[in-house]
């Protein structure tokens, strides 16, 4: 093997672009983070077979939040993976594969909300609950407990505003930190998005 | 079998269908039978245990419409239906107990899940209510086989029995196919239901698409008629789909040439001149070269797989490349294709057909490629040494001499396989077998008796319709010496059922292939691979199980040795070669590295002046 790279082909360039990496040799690839929203069968394993191929195809998972629906024979899971193009694709194609899997939606490329829920235990002594419901009120957290000694808030919102909450609460001593995983929805209806 | 004890007439043969319109409860060891029946199942490959007694006790009592066949490891039987399932295009049927009956099938599970072979596997289990205990031979099997099978399902209610069966043998076969694992619970089989086999299939999350996008065909069709320099790159999936007839006329319509992979082997006559053989790691040197060259690339039902690429990023680098495939995750998986088609491969085909260069006008002019392959094809042709010594590929090519190219190849794992498959001259769909994805040593021997029954069962079907049914065709099941140890207990069940199935065991005394890869690329030190101290007598083992044993050591008895054991019809034979421990398969791309990097022959100070 030559230690010098040879020059791409055009057609070498193309399959790079396509599989969103980077065109300068070196580069690292580039990388996002998807929401994907996954109706499946609400049977026993499909939870197991998802998760299951995330770690068999070394895939990434940030986050994984499942939770039933108005349709009981269902549930819905939402993930955030990370990869570039080609390893995101996958990741879809994986998914619908799965038998359980009812829709596939990546969700990240329209317009989506997304929120997380963190339960956060910080001990507190009395004279501390001020500063501390504070720094709360500023996140429009709320007290869900109340110790002599400590304080458990519940903070709710997108990732970067539960990762800032639990960045300030660092400054006091926290105890645990509890989150949901990201749940996410598209704004539109269904139809909308087709249009 | 007495009926004096029997209170009521028992029920006549034909009994089943009258007794389910009924609605009678039977057992679910009854519905499970029934259920195989009403699918259309010839053989079941199992071996009975504490779990599953009661389904071997009822097919004791019904005498079932399929012929079970008792294996003796049930990783046989899981071989087994894979080579029945690849000889026939039908599912295979495997039933093993819990636990370690239920293990012993993961090689054969994972096996058939890299090759894309369908096939149910039903295991049995522990009951219900123990299940999570740690109950004696209780194993989580549908949590070991989850990421090698295309889906599971545990069998909670005996009413669910049915229509899980046939919802598992629906998708075995369906789309891409893969292994299906059925967990049966103790209590659910000695339950008892009324057996209602549903006439449909109702999975709300499956579905493939058979029909390909009418845009993407046109846009291949103008990809194929502005290419100079075009090539079919066709994979196991055109056999599955049974586009290998439709391929060749397309082939030869367009005047395009041919590389298969290795499972693709077959799927397009290697006598004709438009062939290449085979591409890849072990792929001739001119179907490689073709790729490097090539300016569009046509895959047929391939996955590109790294054996077939090497380092992806210097693979055919001036080939645009149009990728036919029925499984989404397949395309562009690997390599990123410039015009994906999402279907069935024959029925794609067929919808490209009318569109291509030669159908309605003359083919595209060619000559300068077609002249350019030829040059490579006279440069680097598939060679070996004819020096007096016995070489494994003057076997392959004998027995390939001996049955004109009609036969069923069924290679194993090693270089066994890779001269198997580049000697053999393959020239009709379903006449090579092997295991490609996950190579599996000991894959030959039990898949080739797979394919022998099933073989068999079509001949004499044949013969009862009394229509022109083509005779048998031989089972080949070649063999290194490594590999053929490692289910060599099936010898029993071939010669039980005088399966004649012509085994030949190339004894270089060595895992060959590891030890190529010592001699090229770590220091000729052959760590733990020369097999004389621990290798039986073969032609002995042969007769311990009643098997006639020939063996060969000159180059110049091969071909009687081959006469010799084809004048054997009746049952199965073992030929013995005793070949050339140093022969190395060439050529030979090393891993990792890019396809125009082959090499030739063997490294060698003499040639290396």
């Amino acid at each position: 093997m030559s230690m010098t790279a040879p020059a791409l082909t055009p057609q070498q360039l193309f399959r790079k672009q396509v599989s969103g990496e980077s065109l300068q040799q070196g580069d690292p690839d580039t990388v996002h983070a998807h929401t994907i929203v996954v109706t499946l069968e609400n049977s026993i394993g499909a939870l197991n077979r998802v998760a299951n191929l995330f770690s068999a195809r070394g895939f990434n998972l940030e986050s994984v939040a499942v939770g039933p629906t108005t349709d009981p024979t269902t549930s819905r899971l939402t993930l955030v993976t990370t990869g570039n193009d080609r390893i995101i694709g996958q990741v879809l194609q994986q998914l619908n594969n799965l038998v359980d899997t009812l829709v596939v939606d990546d969700v990240t490329d329209g317009a989506f909300v997304e929120r997380e829920l963190c339960l956060v235990k910080v001990a507190a002594k009395p004279e501390e609950r001020n500063a501390l419901t504070g720094v709360a009120d500023i996140f429009r957290g709320n007290v869900v407990n109340i110790t002599p000694d400590s304080i458990t808030f519940e903070v709710t919102g997108p990732t970067t505003k539960v990762n800032a909450f639990i960045g300030m609460m660092h400054e006091y001593d926290v105890h645990e930190v509890a989150r949901s995983g990201r749940v996410a929805m598209r704004r539109h209806l269904a139809f909308e998005h087709n249009q | 079998m007495p009926d004096t004890l029997t209170q009521n007439p028992p029920a006549p043969e034909s009994a089943p269908t009258d007794r389910c319109s009924r609605g009678v409860p039977v057992s679910g060891a009854e519905i499970l039978i029934r259920s195989l029946e009403a699918e259309g199942v010839e053989f079941v490959f199992g071996y009975p245990g504490g779990a599953v007694i009661k389904i071997y006790d009822e097919m004791h009592r019904i005498g079932p419409q399929f012929e079970h066949v008792l294996v003796r490891h049930e990783q046989g039987a899981a071989h087994a239906a894979e080579g029945y399932a690849k000889a026939t295009g039908n599912v295979g049927t495997v039933l093993v107990t819990s636990g370690p009956g239920a293990t012993n099938t993961v090689t054969g599970i994972a096996d058939a899940y890299m090759d894309s072979i369908p096939i149910v596997v039903f295991t049995g289990q522990v009951p219900t209510k123990l299940i999570g205990n740690d109950a004696f031979q209780e194993c989580d099997i549908i949590g070991v086989t989850r990421s090698i099978t295309k889906h599971s399902f545990l069998v909670r209610d005996v009413r669910e029995l049915a229509s899980t069966v046939k919802k598992a043998y629906h998708i075995a076969r369906t789309g891409r196919p893969g292994p299906v694992v059925v967990d049966l619970p103790k209590d659910v089989i000695a339950d008892s239901a009324p057996f209602e086999w549903p006439e449909h299939v109702t999975l709300r999350g499956y579905d493939f698409v058979g029909r390909g996008e009418k845009g993407q065909v046109a846009l291949a069709a103008r990809m194929i008629a502005e290419a100079e320099r075009p090539l079919f790159y066709v994979g196991g999936g055109t056999l599955i789909s049974g586009a290998g007839e439709i391929v060749t006329r397309l082939a030869r319509m367009t005047r395009i040439p041919v590389t298969t992979t290795l499972h693709g082997l077959g799927a397009f006559p290697e006598t004709d001149p438009l062939s290449l053989g085979m591409l890849g790691m072990h792929g001739t040197w001119y179907a490689n070269q073709a790729v490097q060259h090539c300016d569009l690339l046509i895959a047929v039902g391939a996955r590109f797989d790294d054996r077939v690429t090497g380092k992806t990023d210097a693979w055919a680098p001036h080939a645009r490349i149009i990728h036919i495939d029925i499984d989404p995750a397949c395309i562009s998986k690997n390599i990123p294709a410039d015009c994906p088609i999402l279907g069935d491969v024959s029925t794609v085909l067929e919808q490209l057909e009318p569109l291509l260069p030669g159908a309605s006008r003359a083919p595209k002019d060619l000559s300068r490629w077609h002249r350019q392959i030829d040059t490579w094809k006279a440069e680097c042709p598939l060679a070996w040494k004819r020096d007096g010594k016995l070489r494994p590929q003057h076997v392959v090519e004998a027995l390939r001499d001996r049955t004109g190219g009609h036969a069923i190849v069924v290679s194993d794992v090693g270089q066994n396989q890779m001269w198997a498959a580049q000697h053999f001259t393959y020239a009709e769909p379903r006449s090579h077998i092997t295991s490609g994805g996950l190579g599996t040593m000991g894959f030959s021997l039990p898949a080739a008796m797979g394919a022998a029954f099933g073989v068999r069962a079509r001949a004499e079907r044949g013969q009862a319709d009394d229509t022109q049914a083509a005779p048998a065709l031989p089972v080949i099941s070649i063999n290194g010496d490594g590999g053929f140890l490692m289910n060599v207990q099936e010898l029993g069940v071939i010669a039980a059922h005088k399966l004649p199935v012509k085994i030949v065991v190339l004894n270089n005394s060595f895992l060959g292939m590891v030890r190529q890869w010592q001699e090229l690329f770590h220091g000729e030190r052959y760590s733990h691979t020369d097999l004389t101290p621990t290798n039986p007598d073969f032609v002995a083992l042969a007769a311990a199980f009643g098997i006639p044993g020939l063996r060969c050591t000159s180059p110049d008895a091969v071909e009687a040795t081959i006469s010799k054991a084809w004048d054997i019809t009746d049952g199965p034979v073992l030929m013995e070669f005793r070949v050339v421990t140093e022969e190395m398969v060439f050529p030979m791309v090393p891993a990792g590295a890019a396809t125009g990097d082959m090499i030739v022959q063997r490294f060698n100070p003499e040639n290396c002046a």
